[in-house]
Order: structure tokens, then sequence, then C-alpha cells
């Protein structure tokens, strides 16, 4: 709010207005739908729905399904963050050190950014395709039988791969600018104290990149719960079968392809629990988060 | 540092500090020419395939190709009918995602950016409120509500429409908060400076804000255009017809048709959609490569 602001009663109302009605339609009414709906038992032939309370959510708690999915949504979302984030710190601490080139490695490393995850996911069939991809050729020179779509693990590692690849650039433009947004000054100054390249990195750039690295983690753990489901999709070719698959996924197909819509909007709460819990931490996190400019 | 490592490095020969220096640079560009190629070998092994005949293709897999095929291959996924109904062709798709890109990114620009003005530059007695009612919408992608958002557009008739397929994507409340960080930027002076000169919040809004704001609305299109274009689950479920499909949703065709029936999958087709998916997009981001990079980064602070 600005001091100086204008002083007509009638016109911000207005002005909210048409944002107001569309998230009321379109993200509060389903949001208060999908919390009731968590609490019904819909009849599959659309012969209304009886109230089960909780039920739902025990349902999914006793599903050894469901947990097997949450794990595995768990164990890539932290390889992703870390692998995505880790690659990119890397070459973006290169990138901000070399001089000849800088800007076309630059663009050379974040172009993927605009490359959709379903896009990408279909790259990473012709890649890892059967018979003849490239990666399951290479595999194979090892002796290693690659098995995408068939093999649990070999698809989760493919998976991995894609989105790791997928994310790098975010975290690579994100981190290149937090690295030249650090003051000339302490750059020189940390030379002088020391010499040794690595000390100065873990001392001084590292530290001082803490919150944009922070900011990262919380946009990839939402990238690898959310933004991935195209890529899977691609990847399993739209049939999951026994394949690896994460949460976002399972909404889907619980509610799309088994019509449980109850079942579906208990995982929708629970994700909803989830985010909440997420931007919590979040907000505690840069509340405490350190400045050294 | 002590005195005796000083007294070590003073000591040390120039031309081999030189030297190593000289090495470090070495394995740095080694280090990001390899991080490039990790970045385009996968895209660029699908494009120089593209010139190759589906025969070639199932046979060999990603193959630098002799380009005998390659307007063939353009041509069909173009202009070619496809799709279960037969009725869908690439230029149509091309369309659409064209529709989705733009009218998502106008749209969220064009709320966002008078919702942040009401928020900013009015006294407001439900601001607060308000404030909190919109960005709530940051914290819940489209994703985990998905299937009772589809319900609720399913029963207002809006399967299959443009309206469908946009509107619920804008409502999250991301490009508020964009500008409304923005407009806080904006130094008060000038809306003091408006109020003497006698402008109205219309005016000002019009003849100040906007202008002033162009190079910031520049970078959220970018952005906007880009996320709309790269929709796939929403489009997913709100198109069935087949000529409201856009480029990214009809990728699953894509990969259903390499997956089923016995006749040789069209993989020169199927590379060529894939082509014309990945290259407006990416031709934004690298031409307006310092407006989307300082969106990107200022916006998200």
């Amino acid at each position: 709010m600005k001091r100086a602001g204008f002083d007509k009663p009638g016109l911000p109302v207005l002005l909210l207005l048409p944002q107001l009605a569309i998230i009321g339609l379109f993200f509060y009414w389903p949001a208060a739908y999908a919390i009731q709906s968590s609490f019904f038992l819909e009849d599959p032939f659309g012969f209304g729905s009886t109230f089960v309370g909780f039920a739902n959510y025990a349902g999914l708690m006793n599903s050894a399904q469901y947990i097997k999915v949450a794990g595995f949504t768990l164990i890539f979302t932290v390889a992703v963050t870390f692998l995505s984030l880790s690659i990119a710190l890397l070459l973006a601490v290169k990138a901000d050190k070399v001089i000849r080139g800088a800007r076309t490695y630059r663009t050379l490393l974040m172009w993927v950014y605009a490359v959709a995850p379903p896009v990408a996911g279909f790259l990473g069939v012709m890649v890892f395709y059967q018979n003849n991809g490239p990666m399951t050729e290479l595999l194979a020179l090892f002796g290693y039988d690659f098995r995408l779509g068939v093999n649990y693990s070999d698809t989760a590692v493919a998976m991995v791969a894609v989105a790791t690849w997928n994310q790098i650039p975010v975290n690579f433009i994100f981190l290149l600018s937090g690295l030249q947004s650090i003051p000339q000054s302490v750059k020189e100054a940390a030379m002088i104290d020391n010499r040794s390249g690595s000390r100065r990195f873990w001392d001084i750039t590292f530290p001082l990149l803490a919150p944009t690295a922070f900011f990262l983690l919380v946009i990839n753990i939402t990238y690898s719960l959310f933004d991935t489901f195209g890529m899977i999709d691609a990847l399993v070719k739209g049939e999951p079968g026994n394949n690896p698959m994460t949460l976002v996924y399972k909404v889907y197909v619980d509610g799309f392809r088994g019509n449980d819509l109850g079942g579906s909007s208990a995982q929708s709460v629970v994700l909803m629990i989830l985010v909440l819990l997420l931007t919590v931490f979040q907000f505690r996190f840069l509340d405490r988060r350190i400045h050294y400019t | 540092m002590t005195v005796a490592a000083d007294a070590q490095s003073i000591s040390a020969p120039r031309s081999k500090v030189r030297r190593s220096v000289k090495w470090q640079a070495v394995a740095d560009h080694a280090i990001l020419i390899l991080g490039s190629l990790l970045m385009i070998l996968p895209v660029l092994a699908a494009f120089v395939t593209i010139g190759a005949s589906d025969v070639e293709i199932s046979r060999h897999g990603m193959q630098i190709s002799d380009g005998s095929h390659l307007l063939e291959n353009f041509e069909k996924a173009m202009f070619t009918q496809g799709g279960f109904t037969g009725s869908i062709t690439g230029s149509t798709m091309l369309l659409n995602s064209f529709i989705l890109g733009i009218g998502f990114a106008i749209g969220k620009i064009a709320l966002g950016m008078i919702a942040a003005y009401a928020i900013v530059y009015f006294r407001l007695r439900f601001a607060t409120f308000a404030f909190w009612m919109i960005f709530t919408t940051l914290l819940l992608p489209l994703e985990v509500r998905i299937l009772p958002t589809y319900e609720v557009v399913h029963g207002m008739g809006l399967i299959n429409t443009y309206t469908g397929l946009i509107v619920p994507l804008v409502a999250s409340a991301t490009a508020t908060f964009f500008f409304r960080q923005f407009f806080l930027s904006v130094p008060e002076e000038l809306v003091e400076a408006a109020r003497i000169d006698g402008a109205g919040p219309v005016k000002f809004f019009i003849d100040i804000l906007v202008p002033v704001s162009r190079t910031m609305i520049a970078a959220i299109f970018i952005i906007m255009f880009v996320y709309g274009w790269n929709q796939y689950l929403w489009p997913t479920l709100i198109t069935t017809d087949e000529a409201m499909f856009t480029l990214v949703r009809g990728i699953k065709q894509i990969y259903q048709s390499i997956d089923g029936g016995s006749d040789i999958p069209e993989f020169g087709r199927s590379l060529a959609l894939i082509f014309i998916a990945i290259l407006p997009p990416v031709l934004v981001v690298v031409v307006f490569q310092s407006w989307f990079v300082k969106g990107l980064v200022e916006s998200d602070k």
C-alpha cells in the first residue's frame, strides 16, 4: 500500500472483482468441493453418495500401493532436487568464472527451460527406446539390459534423468544470477585472504548463495511433485501398469480412470496439506534467512 | 594465510602459476561444454533424425539422416490429418497452442495488473482480506485440485471451449504477485506528482503506470506464454475434441501412434511435431533472453 494512494471507494472493488471472481469459481469452489467429497463415497454408477467420514483417508493409509507411490515420490523428489541443483551449481560457478563465451554458454544452458515436460518425456522415450535408443545401446555395451516401461527401477531411473535434465536450466538461471549479485568487493577480499579456489567457494560463495539455494529447493520440490505429470505420462506411454508414478499421477489415475471421486479427493487434500506445510516451512526459513549484503 | 605460504607462492616461478591458471580455464570450459552438450544432444539427436524415413527410424532409432524425407515429414506433420477421428493436423494444433499461450499470458497480465493496482494504490477496507484471498492461490497448483476443478468446469458446460481451457489456468495469483512486487518498487513521487497535476486513478494507470511497467510486462508475458504453451494435464482433461488439441496435448496422440498398431509407427511425423512444439517457446526465451531472465529472477524474490 502506497502512502499517497487514491481515495475512491468504488473503483478498487471493481478492479479486484474479475480476479476474485475467477479464483472464487475455479479455485475456492473446487478446493472446497475436494474437501467435501473426500468425506463421501461416490457410487461408481452415479446413484448418489454416502457420507463415510474419514474412511477415504483411512483407505489411503492402509493401501500398500499408496504407500509405495508416496515412497517413490519422496525418492524421486529428493533425487531430482539434489541432482539438478548440484549440476546447475557446478555449471553456474563455471559460467560465472569464464570470460570468453560466457553469453553463449548461458544461452546453451538455459534454453531447455522452454521445453515442456511431456515433450522432454517423449525425447526420453526416444533416447531410452527399447531396441535402438542411444542410451539403451550405450548401456548394452556394458552388458546392462535397460527396459523402459517394463522394469520398475529402469523406468524410475529414466524419470529421474529426464526430470533432472528438464530442471537444470531454471536452477542454473537463478544460481548464476545469485553469483553475479555477489559484490565485487567481497570477491576481491576473499581473493586476498585465500588463494584456494575450493576454500573460497565453500567459505564465502556458498553461504552467500544460501538464500537462492533455499528458494530453489522449494521450486524444485514443487516441480518434482506437480509439474512432472506430463513427463511421467509420456515415459509410461499413458499406461502406468506396474511402473513407478508420483502422487499427482495417482490422483489422476484414481480420479479419471478409476472413477473414485472420494479417494482421489482425499489424495488431493493430502497434497494440499503437504503444500501448506512446505509453505509454512519456507516462510519460517525465509524469515531467518541470512543477509550479508 | 601464513607468511610461509605467502613466501612460497611468491617464490614460485611465474610461468608455473600461469600454466596452472591456464589448465584451470581449460577445465572450466570443458565442464561448460559438457554441460551444454548434455542439454543439446537429446534434442539435436531427435532433430537430425527428422530427415529419415519411418522404416529407417524404426530400424536404427535416432540417427543422422541424409534429409531426404525432411520435407515429407514436415508436410505430414503440418497438413496430413491424423488422430483417431482423422480430423487433426499440425497446423490446427499450432494455432491452438498459440491461442492458449497468448490468451493465457494476456489474461494473467490484465487481471494481475489491475488487481495489483487496486491492492497497492488504493485505501481499501478489506484490502488485507483480498490480499490473502488472492495469495493463498499461489500455494495450490491446479494439479492438486484437478478432479474437482474438472467437475466444476464440466458442470458449467465449458468442456472443449477456449474459455474452459484458458480461464481455470488463469485462476492463480502469480502475475498479481509479480506486479504487486513491482508496483511497490515504483517511486512514490510518481503518484504524488500525478495527483498534484490532477490525474485521476484511471489516467494515472494508463498514462503513467503502464508505460513504466513496460519491461516488466514483457518479461511476464514471456514467462506466461511459455507456461501456457507447455500446459499438458489441464488441456488433456478439458479438450476431448481433437480440433481443440494443442501441440503439447497432442504429444499423447504421438506416443500412442508409436506404441500401438501393426503398421510402422509414424516416427518422422512425430519428431517433426516435436520440433514444431519446441521451437516457438525456445525462440521466445532465447531471443528475449535478458528480459526473460530479469523477469524470472526479480519477480520471484
